[in-house]
């Protein structure tokens, strides 16, 4: 400390000013509730200024607020815009080996399109993601089947139904277009 | 029970473990002097809040970012892809400048009044180390977007330590990570702008602002010299730190009708074969000694006026750190006034030659 007796000093001072202030604060409020019960005006622009005031600044949080969340938010934004996708066309996929599989992103998320030697059914198409916890789930030529590593959820390669394991529900199918140059996946 | 007990049992209970008590009784004796200059007092309060505004925008600016090859790519999606990208980044850099600005208002004002006296000695020493690790967070965040500006910066200003004789080309190739600026240049100058630099200057931040509670603020000369009875104060709490939050409020006004009517552009991509860019001059703060170096280099040519240069300045800067030590006391009238000059020559040099350095790029 540069100098104890000046902070003491103060702080005596504050302490007795601030003491003093409050006593007759005090005072006044009892003066008032005794005198004047109400004092609508005062009381009204009081609290007017403070509904103001707290307006303001709620205002002012949420205009600094508004920019932060949106700037978070883009790439959220920008893969629900990817949702939005209906088609997807895959070039030279017409190619594709039958007992294979392409994997593709439909929009933001994983989707296969399968090409079954049985040729009743032959080009199938559904999304990837399995629907107990979003693991993406992998075609098995050899078992015919579709399996997810992550719990062991088995669906059928061509309707897409759920036939065992914990998934809840099946796998979406897509409408498929094959064309002479490409592939046509749309949302069924 | 009622709420109030619960509350204030609630209170007790962290009370005996922390300690809350004593630094409410702390925080309650705190004052402020109150003078014809304790406008001045506002600017460290300032500076701290800058320096928020830093981490926070700072910490925005790392969602997206990425360093190395990508550098330049990713300050272009977050400038122009992301929502409100632009106002970030802007915010980030405007606030660097200002947060110069007030540490040298806030050094100069210390100064002046003379606060670096005893016992504050390691309150100036820190502040000093303060500004220089600014002015370091400043170089190496300017290369950060790997533009042809920020390129041809850390190149010419990575010239400087090459100078030393000896190390110096070490040292700058320690720096660059490498003979030439490149992508692995940023990727150091990134772990330094936003893990070193941090590391070290929020402890010494820490530090300096405790001095701050320690001793007080410090009053004047002029104030000093009065009799107890006529020296005014305010109580901290909560009289001072309302207006000290005014002052936040003025600076993030000020802060965010800059950074939005003059957002801070993006050049091209650095080419390292592309020449540099006509009318290309260091940051403002940069200026000064840049423009001196220039000028010494055009009396004195060639290596004995680069010599002399560097020489001249650690002397200077050396003379304006020890300042506590030979203007240390309060009766020292001649030398505190040969400070004084000191200060002033300073400011003029200043302002001086930064303006010449920007006069002479037009």
């Amino acid at each position: 400390m540069a100098d104890p007796t000046l902070v003491n000093g103060q702080i005596t001072d504050r302490v007795t000013n601030s003491g003093e202030k409050e006593m007759s604060e005090e005072k006044n409020l009892t003066s008032n509730i005794v005198q004047q019960p109400e004092e609508p005006g005062e009381k009204n622009t009081r609290r007017t200024f403070l509904a103001i005031a707290g307006v303001a600044g709620l205002g002012y949080a949420a205009a600094m607020a508004y920019p932060i969340y949106r700037y978070l938010a883009s790439p959220e934004e920008a893969a629900m815009n990817a949702t939005a996708v209906t088609e997807v066309t895959l070039k030279d996929a017409q190619k594709l080996p039958a007992g294979s599989v392409l994997m593709f992103k439909f929009g933001s998320s994983p989707a296969m399109l399968i090409h079954h030697t049985d040729p009743a059914r032959e080009w199938i198409s559904m999304t990837a993601v399995c629907t107990h916890l979003g693991c993406t789930v992998q075609y098995e030529p050899q078992a015919d089947r579709i399996h997810c590593a992550c719990h062991g959820g088995v669906y059928n390669p061509y309707t897409g139904a759920n036939v065992s394991g914990p998934p809840p529900k099946p796998l979406k199918l897509f409408k498929v277009a094959v064309n002479e140059a490409d592939v046509k996946v749309s949302r069924a | 029970m009622t709420r109030k007990t619960i509350a204030s049992s609630v209170y007790d209970w962290v009370d005996e473990r922390l300690g809350l008590s004593e630094i409410v009784a702390f925080a309650r004796h705190k004052s402020v002097p109150v003078h014809s200059q304790s406008f001045w007092y506002y600017w460290g309060g300032i500076s701290l809040f800058l320096f928020l505004i830093q981490c926070f925008t700072g910490v925005l600016l790392l969602v997206y970012y990425r360093p190395g090859a990508e550098a330049y790519e990713s300050v272009r999606q977050i400038t122009f892809s992301m929502h409100f990208g632009w106002l970030i980044r802007s915010a980030h850099s405007w606030s660097a400048n200002l947060m110069i600005f007030s540490i040298m208002v806030h050094m100069f004002s210390v100064f002046f009044m003379k606060a670096y006296r005893k016992p504050r000695e390691f309150g100036w020493l820190s502040g000093m180390a303060l500004l220089g690790l600014a002015t370091v967070f400043g170089f190496s965040g300017y290369l950060l977007p790997m533009d042809e500006l920020s390129y041809f910066a850390t190149k010419v200003g990575l010239e400087i330590p090459a100078t030393i004789p000896g190390i110096g080309t070490f040292i700058a190739n320690m720096l660059r990570g490498g003979p030439e600026v490149s992508e692995f240049t940023v990727q150091r100058f990134f772990a330094l702008h936003v893990v070193v630099l941090p590391a070290i200057f929020v402890p010494l931040l820490g530090f300096h602002l405790w001095l701050v509670q320690r001793h007080g603020n410090a009053a004047p000369p002029s104030v000093e010299a009065l009799p107890l009875e006529q020296r005014k104060s305010m109580p901290f709490l909560p009289n001072f730190l309302m207006k000290d939050l005014a002052m936040w409020l003025i600076s993030l006004n000020i802060l965010a009708l800059l950074a939005s009517v003059f957002p801070w552009t993006l050049g091209k991509q650095f080419d390292p074969l592309a020449p540099a860019p006509l009318g290309i001059h260091p940051e403002w703060y940069f200026m000064s000694p840049f423009e001196m170096l220039k000028l010494i280099g055009a009396v004195l040519p060639g290596m004995i006026g680069e010599i002399g240069g560097i020489l001249l300045f650690s002397v200077a800067i050396l003379l304006w750190l020890l300042i506590p030590f030979y203007d240390g006391s309060r009766d020292s009238g001649k030398r505190g006034r040969y400070a004084n000059y000191f200060g002033l020559l300073a400011i003029i040099t200043l302002l001086a030659t930064t303006v010449i350095g920007y006069w002479t790029i037009k």
